[in-house]
């Protein structure tokens, strides 16, 4: 057996401001150069376990533990969180809040300069972690030169420059698009190779994390592991989808096709995965069997854009030329990388800004006179981060506030606001503070916080962004019972589970241009437009090529039959 | 923001200096400046400002809006000291020679215009200086400079994390109060100034929420990072000191010296020309 | 373990972010006031907050830091004013023992408590300091220094009151524990 560097032994966290342990009889080993993974739901207890091999717990976040917890020999009760910062390096969820530095150049050099390196040396290490990650040509740039990718690749050269055994990622994945996100996992894996460090992963998106494959899965829940195998074996189980994790979309495909899963198969990874002619058959016939796509009737036209362009100063166009109509009660995904113009595209329909051509029209009406007030009676906002749009601590004054600004009476406000959080299914909260709602809950009282003013048409930023299966699910079916009482819903987002299950639509921005606008099924079997879009390829795409079948139309079934399993 | 000065890169001897020099500079300046009335020494500080900032290569264009907005401010201040107090030179001068008399209290006084003039002076001494400091020196380089000069390391610290997140919070703010407007969140309207300032809150108040979170994940960024863990540290954007940066220093040095040698000799801070 | 004096990390960030903040809104952040081509300085109700929140220390440091920040952002500082700040935040910070804001209760008591404490600060920080100094390193008279150190501070005490009381309400709410809340049909 390899080097034990890290191992729980019957250990309990207890923060000090909760009556009850967060995490409960832990034991686990991990080894010398092994690539573990850690999943679970949100609030299974997985970021108080990094916590406490990183010694945030319980150096910045007090609390009390039982058993034991040694890393790398030394007893983690007993160390500082210096002592430990030496075997281990984290890197975090927040690839803005790590970036301390003015430039890559200061943060890469961060912790040597902490440890007094003198200026050489740390000039040179930091070239030499910089070219490691790729950075050597952006060593002057500062963070907002850089993308979240290029900004959490700062934040591993600024770990590995301690030369850690130990690497813990917290959530790499959940600020990266999906391009960015495999690149990361390619990279750590890389490193890995060449450094020989052992790395933990904390990730919730399962397939994604499994791109590089790993050596074991952990799973949690409820501040317990229970389960602690090989990616084959717990794949074989059904126990992610009991604990509520999303099993990779290739699995469910094969799932649905009715082939029996074993462990001749690999079905860790599509990359690995031995597929029989039989199996090949099976999915095949599933596909022959599927209904074609059915045709829907053209619904009214709401919303038209017409060769619109904008630029935030008199140089640069950030978006040029856009054209696009949506129809009343459709449900659209707006993809494309970080700086595509997505969010700008956004603005101009809320009026937040004003566009230099072009003309944006509303059920035949044109919006260009209307004040931002105005728009909002049409077209309502709701930002990715509730906490950056939630202004009252109760729940109903927060909901009430648009309608108390117009100077509607009380009771207006009282019966219009008591109505909407029917609709949000927030009515039996209406007394709460905003701060004992969760995450998902939160992002409710946003959107209620907008739909009190009636909007025709919802524009959200990124809804699902870092949330687990069950909120992200939570959330887009409240989002889907909206879009079917009749509300057009526009979404800005990088999430591909969220284009292919709940959208009908993409329209696709690179550059400041919008270079396609179709269907999800589409999207996802050309790759060229993927690599342009900063999305990549699905395992459905790679199954259906592997089956010999038409990647589109496969893809469009699958999703049809998704749903449908979905709707039951 | 082209109203919002900013370090510029260039090449000349004073951007080569570093920030440690600039800032023991800017510093030793601002005190002979503010220590003297000395309209001779302040009228040289003034004029050896301008001639640094030329040679420093910024462009007028770079610096007009500021410049402008700071006469502004000093003309401000100047009405206001004539309207309250039209005799305050006479008072500080022990002479009076009026020159016309306009109207109730309010005279031309020689020995009034010769204060205005020394008051104005005062800042414009430090004008050229301070323009320097602003758009010649690194911000990164800022934090060490601060820790050279004595401040703490965690002080400084704390100032380059205001200059590294001055961007993210703009942004927030403009985030922020762009989806508060669309709620009906109005601070330029005509409204009551107390409604305004109630109604700001609503955008206030995300603000400091976000802005709380993001204090407690930069900080453990920081501690995971071992900042703090040594009684100093060292900074790789330090630049080492050279025979010009002791030049410039001794320079500064010398004219305070000029300003205290000008106050001894007059026996105080005032150079009098009326008696 | 560091010593007790020397400043956490947390309070370090909290300076480096609340400067940030007092600069931003300080400005970019333009409200009018009622005083034509004069505008709102909603930077010392934030000043405020951050005084309650984390004490007089980071108080000190955001008021001197941003302030300079902002003065050298226009093209040169004007000292005496820091320095106000500075003191104000100092003020303000020793309001913390006695609001005590994590407990969750922000009620009549700490309204006045905080009230009081910015009362105060602003009067020694405008009518006192500012002053003060301006008197001594420019001599300027003191009819002026008192009429734009009453506006000064009446209009900072004002917005402190405002919004400064408006966030710290809200906060106060976030602190409280969920335990007696119930749902309602």
């Amino acid at each position: 057996m390899r080097e034990t560097l890290i191992s729980f032994e019957n250990y309990t966290f207890q923060y000090r401001s909760q009556a009850e342990p967060t995490i409960h009889d832990i034991n686990l080993q991990i080894h010398k150069g092994e690539r573990v993974i850690i999943v679970g739901p949100s609030g299974c207890g997985k970021s108080t376990l990094a916590h406490c091999l990183n010694g945030l717990n319980p150096f910045s976040y007090p609390g009390k533990s039982t058993g034991t917890l040694t890393i790398c020999g030394v007893e983690a009760a007993q160390a500082s969180i210096f002592e430990l910062s030496r075997y281990v390096g984290t890197v975090l969820q927040d690839t803005d809040g790590q970036f301390i530095g003015m430039t890559v150049l200061e943060d890469i050099a961060f912790s040597m300069e902490n440890d007094c390196v003198a200026q050489d040396e740390m000039k040179r290490r930091t070239k030499e972690e910089a070219a490691k990650v790729g950075l050597l040509d952006k060593l002057p740039a500062a963070p907002h030169e850089l993308s979240g990718g290029q900004k959490q690749r700062v934040s591993m050269a600024g770990v590995l420059v301690n030369r850690v055994p130990i690497l813990l990622f917290d959530e790499p994945l959940a600020n990266l698009d999906p391009a960015a996100g495999r690149e990361a996992m390619e990279l750590i894996d890389d490193l890995q190779k060449v450094n020989g460090s052992t790395v933990v992963i904390i990730e919730h998106r399962l397939e994604d994390a499994m791109h590089r494959n790993a050596d074991r899965i952990i799973l949690m829940e409820e501040g317990r592991i229970v389960s602690d195998t090989t990616p084959t074996a717990l794949f074989l189980s059904d126990r992610l989808s009991l604990a509520g994790i999303r099993e990779p979309l290739y699995i469910t495909a094969l799932k649905y096709a009715g082939v029996k899963l074993t462990e001749e198969i690999h079905p860790e990874r599509m990359e690995d995965m031995v597929l029989s002619d039989a199996a090949k058959a099976q999915v095949c016939k599933w596909f022959e069997n599927q209904a074609g796509p059915m045709e829907k009737a053209v619904p009214e036209q709401m919303l038209s854009v017409e060769e619109l362009s904008f630029g935030y100063t008199e140089e640069k166009e950030n978006l040029s030329e856009i054209s696009f109509t949506v129809s009343q009660g459709e449900m659209v995904s707006i993809v494309g990388k970080n700086g595509a113009g997505k969010s700008t595209l956004a603005k101009l329909l809320c009026g937040f800004v004003t566009q230099k051509n072009g003309s944006i029209t509303l059920k035949g009406r044109d919006l260009s006179e209307d004040t931002i007030k105005e728009r909002a009676g049409y077209i309502g906002y709701v930002m990715q981060n509730p906490n950056q749009m939630i202004s009252k601590p109760m729940i109903y004054d927060e909901v009430a506030m648009s309608l108390r600004l117009k100077g509607m009476s009380e009771e207006e406000v009282e019966k219009r606001v008591f109505e909407t959080l029917k609709i949000c299914g927030l009515y039996p909260f209406r007394s709460w503070p905003v701060s004992a709602l969760s995450y998902g809950q939160k992002k409710r009282v946003t959107i209620a916080s907008i739909l009190v003013q009636e909007p025709e048409m919802l524009i959200l930023d990124e809804p699902t962004a870092g949330q687990d299966f069950r909120h992200y699910t939570e959330i887009m079916e409240f989002l889907k019972e909206l879009n079917e009482s009749g509300i057009t819903v526009l979404m800005i987002t990088h999430d591909m589970h969220l284009m292919l299950e709940y959208t009908e639509r993409s329209l696709v921005f690179a550059d400041g241009r919008m270079i396609a606008d179709t269907t999800p099924a589409r999207l996802f079997s050309d790759p060229e437009l993927l690599k342009r879009a900063s999305l990549k390829v699905t395992s459905l795409y790679e199954l259906a090529l592997r089956c010999g079948l038409d990647p589109e139309a496969y893809i469009e079934k699958f999703i049809q039959y998704d749903r449908q399993v979905r709707n039951e | 923001m082209s109203a919002t000065l900013s370090y510029i890169e260039k090449n000349s001897f004073i951007h080569r200096m570093t920030g440690t020099t600039k800032l023991l500079f800017f510093l030793i300046w601002s005190i002979a400046a503010m220590m003297t009335y000395d309209t001779r020494v302040l009228v040289g500080m003034f004029v050896t400002g301008v001639i640094l900032f030329v040679l420093s290569g910024l462009k007028w264009r770079e610096v007009r809006f500021a410049v402008l907005f700071m006469a502004a401010l000093i003309a401000i201040n100047l009405i206001g000291i004539y309207l309250f107090s039209p005799e305050q030179g006479v008072r500080i001068y022990g002479t009076r020679h009026e020159l016309v008399h306009l109207f109730w209290r309010y005279s031309i006084v020689a020995e009034q215009l010769f204060y205005m003039f020394n008051f104005m002076m005062k800042y414009l001494a430090v004008i050229p200086i301070a323009l320097l400091f602003i758009m010649a020196t690194n911000p990164s380089e800022f934090a060490a400079s601060l820790n050279k000069i004595g401040v703490s390391y965690r002080v400084g610290y704390a100032v380059a994390i205001a200059l590294r997140y001055i961007p993210d919070v703009q942004r927030d703010y403009h985030e922020i109060s762009q989806a508060q407007q669309a709620r009906g969140v109005d601070l330029s309207r005509k409204d009551k100034t107390f409604e305004r300032l109630k109604n700001s809150a609503a955008i206030l108040f995300p603000l400091v929420l976000s802005s709380l979170q993001r204090i407690e994940v930069i900080s453990n960024a920081m501690e995971l990072r071992g900042f703090g863990k040594q009684k100093k540290r060292t900074w790789i954007m330090e630049k080492p000191f050279v025979a010009r940066d002791y030049a410039a220093v001794a320079f500064a040095v010398l004219a305070l010296g000029i300003s205290v040698g000008f106050m001894i000799h007059n026996g105080g801070r005032y150079f009098n020309p009326f008696v | 373990m560091e010593k007790k004096s020397s400043l956490s990390i947390k309070s370090i960030v909290a300076i480096g972010i609340g400067a940030a903040l007092f600069f931003v809104l300080g400005r970019f952040v333009a409200i009018p006031s009622p005083v034509p081509n004069t505008t709102i300085n909603i930077q010392y109700g934030i000043l405020g907050v951050f005084g309650v929140i984390y004490g007089p220390v980071v108080g000190i440091l955001v008021g001197f830091i941003g302030h300079t920040l902002i003065d050298l952002s226009w093209g040169s500082p004007w000292w005496s004013w820091i320095i106000a700040s500075a003191v104000f935040g100092l003020i303000i910070g020793l309001a913390k023992k006695k609001v005590d804001i994590e407990k969750g209760e922000f009620g009549t008591k700490q309204i006045i408590a905080f009230n009081l404490f910015q009362l105060v600060g602003h009067a020694v920080a405008w009518l006192v300091i500012a002053p003060a100094l301006d008197i001594l390193i420019y001599n300027e008279p003191t009819e002026k220094l008192l009429a734009q150190g009453l506006w000064a501070g009446a209009s900072n005490f004002i917005t402190t009151a405002i919004v400064g009381t408006i966030l710290l309400a809200a906060y106060a709410k976030t602190r409280t524990k969920e335990g007696s809340l119930k749902q309602e049909k």
